[in-house]
């Protein structure tokens, strides 16, 4: 047998343990929750968690796209606000119908997040100062259309809010959660099956080695920030169709939750390694601990994000353990 | 002429200090007024002030190729624990009650910013990724403080670090020119600034050099978190209370965005703390614009992101080249002194 | 008998760096069916030419044939597809992706429009296979020996059809039994008709697999050789070269080692190694004494030299500084036996571009003495002013920015740093590379004084002559291990050279 054959022992992928981790963290809450409060054990809780956070998966799945190129999206927060507020604007004060309003909405949303790759792969500014351009940018845009918060009563938008679909065991979700699940479907399509999503993997792993390789590596760096200023706005969509109403001050610090959400889900994020489905996991691990305290009903909701916080400590920690190790 | 690495930065604050002028010809105008100074002027320094230290803070810490999060949660945490203790008190106007309240709020302070150099320094996570935990937890703490609420004070000793008047000059304006001139003083008469540029400029050759960067970037971060709680005690100082939801959001964007436009570059090496002030100056003077200029002050934010892309684009290197190579100028004039002939490969 | 058409043929290349010419009038050719070495030391113009011909740098003047029609190519990858496929020292793949990816990505197998993931590994296996290399070819690559990623590489550069295969230093890092391997598949490679360009310092490997060599040398074409036409010596002759200008002034009696024989020892090394690094070696410089580091770049010398100053940690042995053994872990524990260490590298390990030649002289100094004992800004000006001035550094502002200094200056700047903090021993690498004559000379005249006035001095150098001139002793390194410790009294570079090319002493 040559030397270069090395034969290796089986041990579970180290690139998935985080994910794992995670998946477990949310068993063990949940099992907590059930154990606590008998509430807690029904299947409504767990669809909840989806049906309050739809929204907030789809920008998380956005910014896995970017994080995993080795960028960052700061402007996320403040793409959903404008979507929002072009949605109640359009819809009530100018008439709209609601498949325009749609259509334009996520145009913006890719528009924008077009505009930032540019600035961020041509003119070589950081993906940090120039998303952080782009949150005053789609801030600003919400404040200069309104500054009210007004509410949305047409019809399309409310039977899509409205819509329950029900579920075996007297469960049910709603329309927004199914498209959230779709656009991770989706995701995770693209990221495993097509070229484009190996070249995100690809540019993550070493920008200079896809240059070298051949890779499409200008069109895919512009390419996840559209991708993600597209989820943005989705994902300002599916708020609305959770709130029914536009408001310019909505979803202050997303950008945290979102970032927060794909690194507890095991994305590194200097690039490279993640999975969608961690950042599911993520997303229902932020919502997992909002419950828990809001089924405590004595914790206030501010130790959501010391425990956020804390999460956050421990998996960072738990990924630069398992890179001194492979190393 | 313009390449001074100032130039544009104070270019753009010369040119809306102008248009102010034109449009409120009264603006350059300072009054004294009971002994105390007033003017739109005046106005842009004091409300600037906290904006200013974080400002300082974070630019030592970007020097070192760091970047600082958290400082806004900082900020907020300072202003709560503060004001938290002087609303226990039985004597808010006490001198030594206030003192004790400043005392504590700068000592977590520093605690934190420890913390962020720890992991930083010790543990060897991105800066970007390790002050984000505190960035997350910190609001959380800060409300932890608070108990969710606004805690208003009454306490004229504490008041004063916002709104007082020393010698003719707010003192808030007082307390960032004496944070900036001792921290310049410091880092330019030890030799504090040479070996955080080192550090920033070439890790490995800083190392070869035999310098031991941990502590020096554990010390940025001290200081930053410190910059951080007096200007969160300004801050809250100034609204009479302390808000954990809202003192100090998106303060640490500004400052980064002030030592950007202030010539710093985010990767490190060569900083300009008098470039931060100007660029601090300039992010706050375009908030006063937006409101002379009649506009509503809700499109502050959009005017804030067409400027700082306006001075990123003019200082990025890739952006000068593209530009230059559309307007096909002639080529470069011969140098006027013979090139070194340098042979390598 | 009648040679075969060239595959590659590059007539009259000329490239020009501002300030630089890095390759001048080249002419280098590639058969079918053949492995061509590409030889010379650091600065000799071997990757500027490899860069040249796959497009990473443009040419001032030359032609670039391949298989009979010109061709200039936009980068890499335009070359790639042409069939001249580039191999990196330091293996250009993404290691989060998995083996089987890093070979196809970019064009992976697809059916209905998705990518093929099981074909995709099957082919992989298949054409690593070939290579009689059998794993996982799901695993990360990332978790591959540097052995298996090289081969990876080979193997994508295969599955895009080359043509030509250039591999840069391909077995810089692997060990005796993972070269011969990769030396087996280039022979298999050369019997499918692969015409292979193979650069590499290790001078048994050249003789074990090339048909043919180039030598470069400054920039210059020195020729084109038969492996069967030339032997080792020759072949390292012609890569160093003889320095033409002798320097009169420097004094013979720099050789005498009479007084240094009751010289108190300086420094001893007793079995110091790093794994992958230096064997376990050997050594002790007296006070006064310059010791010449002599052997060919990748042999181990810049390795040995950072174990002594503490840049990098020893696996096992011992050092001892002044009779005393002292544990060396870091490059402050270096200073504070005032062992001063000049890298090779300067830009990136040396000095920092952006501060001033000021700055960068004392910064040694001043991280030694701690942030809070600062050097007076008169101080700092008087120490640049009179290295300025003794080393006839230029421009003579000490306010310059060091990155806008040529190379021999830079070099003279991270000489100042090193000489304001009095050290006892010097440990210069490679100081003398890339700079003009001058400089040099400066430069040599410089480390024969400073031993006059007691300094111990290690001198690395590429240029043997040079390594004879100023060293009292010699210590020739091979493969990573020293191989020989020389008196220079009748030494001559004939000698040195037959032991670099085999190892032995004549």
């Amino acid at each position: 047998m040559s030397t270069l054959t090395r034969v290796k022992e089986y041990r579970p992928q180290q690139r998935h343990l985080p994910m794992i981790a995670t998946l477990v963290l949310l068993v063990a809450a949940y099992g907590y929750g059930a154990s606590q409060y008998p509430a807690f054990g029904s299947g409504q809780v767990v669809f909840n968690l989806f049906i309050n956070y739809s929204w907030l998966l789809v920008v998380a799945i956005g910014m896995t796209f970017v994080i995993l190129t080795g960028g960052i999206d700061l402007s996320v927060g403040s793409v959903v606000a404008l979507s929002t507020v072009l949605s109640a604007e359009l819809l009530t004060k100018h008439g709209w119908s609601a498949p325009a309003v749609i259509v334009l909405v996520l145009a913006v949303g890719a528009l924008l997040g077009t505009g930032m790759g540019a600035l961020i792969h041509y003119f070589e500014i950081q993906p940090f100062i120039a998303t952080l351009v782009g949150l005053f940018f789609a801030r600003g845009l919400c404040l200069t259309i309104s500054t009210e918060a007004p509410s949305i009563d047409n019809a399309v938008f409310t039977s899509i809010a409205q819509t329950q679909i029900p579920l075996p065991g007297d469960s049910h979700v709603s329309i927004s959660v199914v498209i959230a699940l779709v656009v991770v479907v989706i995701a995770g399509y693209v990221l495993h099956y097509t070229r484009f999503g190996r070249t995100v993997y690809a540019v993550g792993g070493s920008e200079q080695s896809a240059v070298l390789m051949g890779l499409k590596v200008a069109r895919t760096k512009v390419s996840v920030y559209a991708l993600s200023g597209f989820c943005s706005a989705l994902g300002g969509l599916l708020l609305v169709f959770y709130k029914l109403s536009g408001d310019p001050l909505s979803a202050i610090g997303t950008e945290l939750d979102a970032i927060a959400a794909v690194v507890i889900g095991g994305t590194i994020l200097s690039g490279g390694s993640g999975y969608v489905v961690g950042t599911v996991l993520g997303v229902l691990v932020l919502g997992m601990i909002q419950t828990l305290i809001d089924f405590d009903g004595t914790l206030s909701s501010w130790w959501t994000k010391i425990v956020i916080g804390a999460l956050l400590f421990g998996f960072i920690v738990l990924q630069r353990l398992i890179a001194r190790r492979a190393r | 002429m313009t390449g001074h690495r100032l130039f544009w930065p104070i270019a753009a604050l010369v040119a809306l200090l102008l248009v102010d002028l034109a449009v409120k010809p009264s603006f350059f105008s300072v009054e004294l007024r009971d002994g105390h100074l007033y003017g739109s002027l005046v106005d842009i320094l004091r409300l600037g002030a906290p904006l200013i230290l974080v400002g300082i803070g974070m630019t030592l810490v970007v020097a070192t190729r760091g970047i600082d999060l958290s400082v806004g949660s900082v900020v907020a945490i300072s202003g709560a624990l503060a004001c938290l203790h002087l609303s226990g008190l039985g004597d808010q106007n006490s001198v030594g009650g206030t003192l004790v309240a400043v005392a504590m709020a700068l000592g977590l302070c520093l605690a934190l910013g420890a913390w962020n150099g720890f992991l930083v320094a010790v543990l060897g996570i991105q800066p970007i990724i390790a002050t984000l935990i505190l960035m997350v937890a910190g609001r959380g703490i800060a409300q932890l403080i608070t108990d969710g609420q606004i805690i208003t004070i009454t306490s004229g000793p504490f008041r004063a670090i916002g709104s007082g008047y020393l010698l003719t000059l707010p003192l808030s304006i007082l307390i960032a020119l004496v944070v900036f001139v001792l921290t310049s003083v410091l880092v330019r008469r030890s030799a504090l600034g040479l070996l955080i540029e080192a550090v920033g400029g070439n890790p490995e050759a800083s190392r070869l050099s035999g310098l031991r960067s941990g502590r020096l970037i554990w010390l940025v971060y001290v200081f930053g978190g410190l910059c951080a709680g007096v200007a969160g005690l300004m801050i809250s100082a100034n609204t009479s209370g302390a808000d954990a939801n809202h003192a100090g959001l998106w303060i640490e964007l500004d400052a980064i965005l002030a030592l950007t436009i202030g010539g710093t570059q985010l990767t490190g090496g060569r900083f300009s703390l008098g470039g931060t002030v100007i660029g601090a100056l300039l992010i706050q003077t375009l908030t006063t614009t937006v409101y002379t200029l009649g506009i509503p002050d809700t499109a502050t934010l959009l005017v804030k992101a067409m400027v700082v892309l306006l001075v990123c684009l003019v200082q990025s290197p890739a952006f000068r080249a593209k530009v230059r190579r559309r307007r096909k100028s002639p080529p470069p004039a011969p140098a006027d002194r013979p090139v070194k002939v340098e042979v390598s490969a | 008998m009648t040679e075969p058409e060239a595959i590659l043929r590059m007539t009259g290349i000329r490239k020009e760096f501002p300030g630089v010419v890095a390759l001048d009038d080249v002419d280098f050719r590639m058969f079918p069916g053949e492995v061509h070495a590409l030889m010379g030391e650091n600065g000799a113009g071997k990757s500027t030419l490899i860069k040249t011909l796959t497009g990473v740098h443009g040419i001032d003047a030359g032609t670039i044939e391949l298989g009979g029609s010109a061709v200039s190519f936009a980068g890499p990858p335009e070359a790639q597809r042409a069939g001249v496929s580039t191999v990196y020292q330091e293996v250009n793949l993404c290691p989060n992706l998995s083996v089987a990816e890093n070979i196809f990505i970019g064009r992976e197998p697809r059916r209905f429009g998705r990518i093929h993931w099981a074909g995709m590994r099957r082919r992989a296996e298949v054409l690593l296979g070939a290579l009689d290399l059998r794993l996982d070819v799901s695993a990360g690559l990332g978790s591959q020996s540097i052995a298996v990623q090289q081969m990876v590489a080979i193997a994508r550069a295969l599955d895009v059809s080359a043509r030509v295969l250039v591999l840069d230093e391909p077995t810089s890092s692997l060990d005796a039994g993972e070269v011969e391997q990769l030396l087996k598949v280039l022979r298999s490679l050369r019997e499918d008709g692969m015409a292979i360009l193979f650069v590499s310092h290790f001078i048994d490997q050249v003789f074990a697999i090339a048909d043919r060599m180039t030598v470069l040398r400054n920039g210059k074409l020195v020729g084109e050789y038969r492996t069967s036409d030339i032997t080792p010596v020759e072949l390292v002759t012609r890569m160093i070269g003889k320095e033409l200008e002798v320097l009169d002034d420097l004094e013979e009696s720099a050789h005498d080692r009479s007084d240094l024989a009751a010289a108190p020892v300086f420094l001893q090394a007793d079995g110091l190694s790093r794994k992958g690094a230096v064997a376990p070696f050997s050594l002790e410089i007296r006070q006064g004494e310059v010791v010449g580091l002599a052997g060919l770049l990748g042999s181990g010398r810049t390795e040995l030299a950072r174990l002594l100053f503490g840049a990098d940690h020893s696996d096992s042995g011992t050092l001892t500084v002044d009779g005393a053994v002292v544990p060396m872990r870091t490059p402050r524990a270096g200073m504070d036996h005032r062992i001063a260490f000049s890298p090779e590298d300067r830009k990136t390990e040396g000095l920092v571009g952006e501060l001033t030649v000021r700055e960068n002289i004392v910064l040694a100094l001043q991280a030694a003495r701690g942030w809070s004992r600062p050097l007076s800004r008169k101080r700092q000006d008087e120490l640049a002013a009179r290295y300025v001035a003794a080393l006839d550094i230029r421009p003579t502002s000490p306010e310059t920015l060091v990155r806008n200094l040529s190379g021999g200056n830079q070099q003279k700047v991270l000489l100042a740093r090193w000489l304001i903090t009095e050290p006892r021993l010097l440990i210069l690498d490679e100081p003398t590379r890339g700079i003009d004559i001058g400089a040099k000379t400066e430069i040599q005249r410089l480390v024969a004084k400073l031993s006059g006035d007691g300094m111990a001095v290690l001198f690395i150098s590429a240029e043997l002559e040079e390594v004879l001139r100023l060293s009292h002793r010699v210590t020739v390194l091979r493969d990573r291990k020293v191989v020989a410790q020389l008196d220079n009294e009748s030494l001559t570079a004939d000698e040195i050279m037959s032991i670099i090319a085999e190892g032995s002493s004549a």
